[in-house]
């Protein structure tokens, strides 16, 4: 192996002798280069000098099924869901802005500590969770709870979420909108920003290690997200990797305060695609047709174990989360109205179910009455649903609670003996 | 419900129980926040390689407000909004201090500085050494630390131990508003990499402001502690929001009869052993408190160093730690409040290491 290899060493220049001309050595290079370089990406050599100045470069297009009024533009490109199927979507849709509706509302009058709405962006969940497979594994970033709730998680779940009772799957461990549901193949939402995208590129690598593997994981993130460096670390892994993963990035045009134009300095976010080898495509996001025509495609090439990558373009209606007041940065308020009245994603899905014929004002009415009791009601009883006990606090540190943390346990059994009246221990479950 | 102080870095008022209950004596005032404000206001004016960086501190004024009006004051050059990548500005300000710059780089919290742990433990930290003295690495890394409210494990944990634990770093800790002010002047006008821990809690806090504090020239020791109250019967040593705990808890052992002398560490790292020591001779216990958890803590050093030293020969009772419980911390109101060290804890510590019933 050695003698080899040295036989091929650079400074044996026997090969290049035996090459009469220099285009012969050319030859010889460009597929050297092709092969070991640039994944088999042809390679030329040109006599023009010019450093690429990326700004004149054309943007990746924006694919899109329908215009601003929701009317089909190319025909072939109707995906014909039916009427069960738009009706779900549309009733997903607008049950998530119900939903955000309350919880902001109640989050304003202290009733839970934290939210973050999806407004404006329930196209993009809901057209590509349809298109995804119920049995592929997302990782989400924190905004996408309308892939979840296509995939059925209960109403009750989301409450007892938010308010981390005792009847919430994580036992309120966990902050409120950090959902997951391992039944839902959800992974459970985790704070520190693009965390999930290596992991989501691992998992992926998992299933394609499995024999005739036949599930996708989709990853979800914001354009700010993209910019940590575990995005970069993601990318190139799923490429060189060859993981069927779509990455799912929502650009929103913020990251809080920090508009795009201060994120990032190229052509969005699917401009990065192909120098990582990733397939790509940008779509509009606040048309659910398209976001379900790609994702749907993407999920058809990532099961050959080609990674893609989607930009869903998008805006965030609402304020980052109830922490934030974005009339601070976003002064224009003219705009954010705007897209609000002119692209919104449900209204231009409904511009379709009406034209059908299967959506009018009356079904409007008892559907939007109906989900704001089922909802109130979810609510009402998440609220009255007593928080864990609170040696629940000592569990799930380790598989076997341990002997210091038993010695704690006992410890705190003490201290609320003699001090439990100034904690609330009346909202606890007793043992 | 409870107010939450920050989530996923954005700021809302919030006051410590402390601060309605608390009558500040007549006399200047200053919340954490402003005087973080004014160390930073003055540091910029005074040297120009002094500049701010990190997410949304510039037209924001950062997520909890410390760096309001400074980008309308100081502009672009001084005062930078970087992208969400905290490993790859962490970098640009070892670089940067590297070329002769004086960064100070804010996480919007610390929970995040892990995602640059690598730039300030193997860069920031060790250059210069690894030089040979020759590379200096002035930055201070800067930002909210510690169990925050409602925002559960991954954004309500205090760091003090970890980065104590590396040499080649500086770690302060500051408490109450001329602190904050003295030590961050300090920090940036020092040579090696400060870690500065600021305490999400009691940003809005007021605390007397001297008017000696309130001069350009203000500027405390790192590595000094201070004893903030004097007394004979027990040492409690502690820093940040420990330090409410603990004046409280002196406060309520006075009413019956204990003398309690608190220690304000204020650096962990140069580590004042001196003051610590020559009070355990005096009071001959010891109680520690933090927040953080127990394991490898800051309480398990000072209590080492104490054994390891003459003033073990002085103890009457066993050291006691007064910490964080030992799990990763939970949302849930009532879980959250049995995680954490309160005021009771340090009291009733004190009477066990005192043998009062
Ligand atoms: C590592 C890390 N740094 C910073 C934060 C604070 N943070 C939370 S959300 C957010 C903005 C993310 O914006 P984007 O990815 O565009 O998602 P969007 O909120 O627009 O959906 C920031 C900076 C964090 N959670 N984690
Ligand atoms: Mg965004």
């Amino acid at each position: 192996m050695l003698s080899r290899l040295s036989r091929r060493s650079p400074f044996n220049t026997s090969i290049f002798r035996s090459f009469a001309t220099a285009r012969e050595r050319d030859e010889f290079r460009l597929q050297e280069y092709s092969q070991k370089y640039l994944g088999y990406r042809k390679a030329v050599f040109t006599e023009k000098l010019e450093i690429i100045d990326s700004s004149k470069a054309e943007a990746v297009p924006i694919y899109r099924v329908t215009d601003g009024l929701g009317n089909f533009i190319d025909s072939s490109q109707d995906p014909k869901f039916g009427k069960e199927m738009s009706v779900k979507i549309y009733e997903t849709m607008t049950q998530l802005n119900i939903m955000d509706r309350i919880l902001y509302d109640s989050q304003r009058q202290g009733r839970i500590s934290f939210y973050m709405t999806n407004f404006g962006e329930e196209g993009n969940h809901v057209g590509s969770a349809a298109a995804l497979k119920n049995s592929d594994l997302v990782y989400g970033q924190y905004r996408e709870v309308g892939v979840l709730m296509w995939r059925g998680f209960p109403l009750e779940q989301f409450m007892h979420q938010c308010y981390g009772n005792s009847m919430d799957i994580g036992k309120g461990k966990q902050m409120p909108v950090h959902y997951g549901s391992k039944e839902h193949n959800f992974v459970t939402i985790s704070s520190p920003l693009t965390t999930q995208l290596p992991q989501a590129v691992g998992s992926a690598y998992a299933f394609k290690r499995q024999p005739n593997n036949d599930r996708v994981v989709c990853v979800y993130f914001g354009d700010g997200a993209a910019s940590e460096g575990d995005a970069h670390a993601a990318f190139n892994f799923a490429a060189t990797l060859d993981c069927p993963i779509i990455f799912f990035c929502r650009n929103n045009g913020y990251a809080i305060s920090t508009p795009t134009s201060e994120q990032y300095a190229g052509d969005g976010i699917a401009g990065k695609g192909p120098g990582y080898g990733l397939h790509t495509i940008r779509v509009d996001g606040n048309d659910l047709f398209a976001v379900y025509n790609a994702t749907q495609e993407a999920r058809r090439v990532a099961l050959t174990n080609k990674p893609v990558l989607i930009e869903a373009m998008t805006y965030r209606l609402g304020h980052h989360s109830t922490s934030d007041d974005s009339t601070a940065y976003r002064l224009d308020f003219k705009k954010v109205q705007t897209w609000g009245d002119k692209d919104h994603p449900i209204e231009r899905f409904k511009t379709y179910l009406v034209e059908k014929n299967w959506w009018d004002d009356e079904k409007e009415k008892a559907w939007q009455k109906e989900v704001r009791k089922r909802v109130l009601k979810a609510f009402g009883d998440a609220e009255k649903t007593k928080l864990a006990h609170f040696h629940e606090l000592f569990e799930g540190v380790y598989d076997q609670v341990p002997e210091l943390l038993k010695r704690q346990r006992d410890e705190l059994d003490n201290h609320l003996k003699e001090y439990g009246e100034h904690y609330p221990l009346d909202r606890c479950l007793r043992k | 419900m409870r107010p939450v102080s920050v989530i996923f870095g954005r700021f809302l008022g919030r006051c410590s129980s402390l601060q309605a209950s608390r009558q500040l004596a007549t006399g200047s005032t200053c919340t954490i926040r402003d005087a973080l404000n004014q160390a930073l206001d003055e540091e910029i004016r005074r040297d120009p390689n002094v500049f701010l960086m990190g997410e949304e501190v510039a037209q924001y004024d950062g997520a909890y407000k410390v760096s309001k009006g400074l980008w309308k004051k100081h502009g672009d050059s001084r005062i930078w909004d970087t992208p969400i990548t905290e490993m790859g500005f962490a970098g640009i300000a070892v670089g940067a201090a590297f070329a002769g710059l004086r960064p100070v780089c804010e996480f919007m919290t610390f929970n995040f500085s892990m995602q640059a742990i690598d730039q300030i433990i193997n860069s920031a930290a060790k250059t210069y050494y690894m030089s040979a003295g020759k590379v200096t690495c002035p930055i201070v890394f800067r930002g909210p630390n510690g169990a925050a409210a409602g925002v559960a494990a991954q954004h309500s944990q205090d760091f003090s131990a970890w980065f104590a634990h590396c040499p080649g770093l500086k770690v302060v800790t500051p408490y109450n508003a001329e602190e904050a002010k003295g030590l961050l002047k300090a920090s940036i006008r020092d040579d090696n990499p400060v870690v500065f821990l600021e305490n999400e809690i009691l940003y809005g806090q007021p605390f007397p402001f001297s008017d000696e504090a309130k001069s350009e020239d203000f500027v405390l020791p790192i590595g000094k502690a201070h004893v903030e109250r004097v007394g004979k019967h027990v040492t409690i040593v502690t820093y940040s929001r420990g330090m409410e705990f603990s004046l409280e808890a002196a406060k309520e052992l006075a009413s019956i009869g204990v003398e309690a002398e608190v220690i304000n560490l204020r650096t962990l790292r140069p580590f004042d052993f001196e003051t610590i020591k020559k009070s355990i001779m005096k009071t001959n216990h010891l109680v520690t408190v933090e927040t953080g958890w127990p394991f490898a803590g800051i309480g398990a050093e000072i209590i080492a160093q104490v054994i390891e030293s003459e003033a073990f020969d002085y103890l009457d009772a066993p050291p006691y730690r007064v910490t964080g419980v030992d799990v990763p911390m939970p949302y849930t109101q009532t879980l959250e409040a049995a995680a954490l060290p309160t005021t009771a804890h340090v009291v009733k510590t004190v009477k066990k290491s005192l043998h009062i019933q």
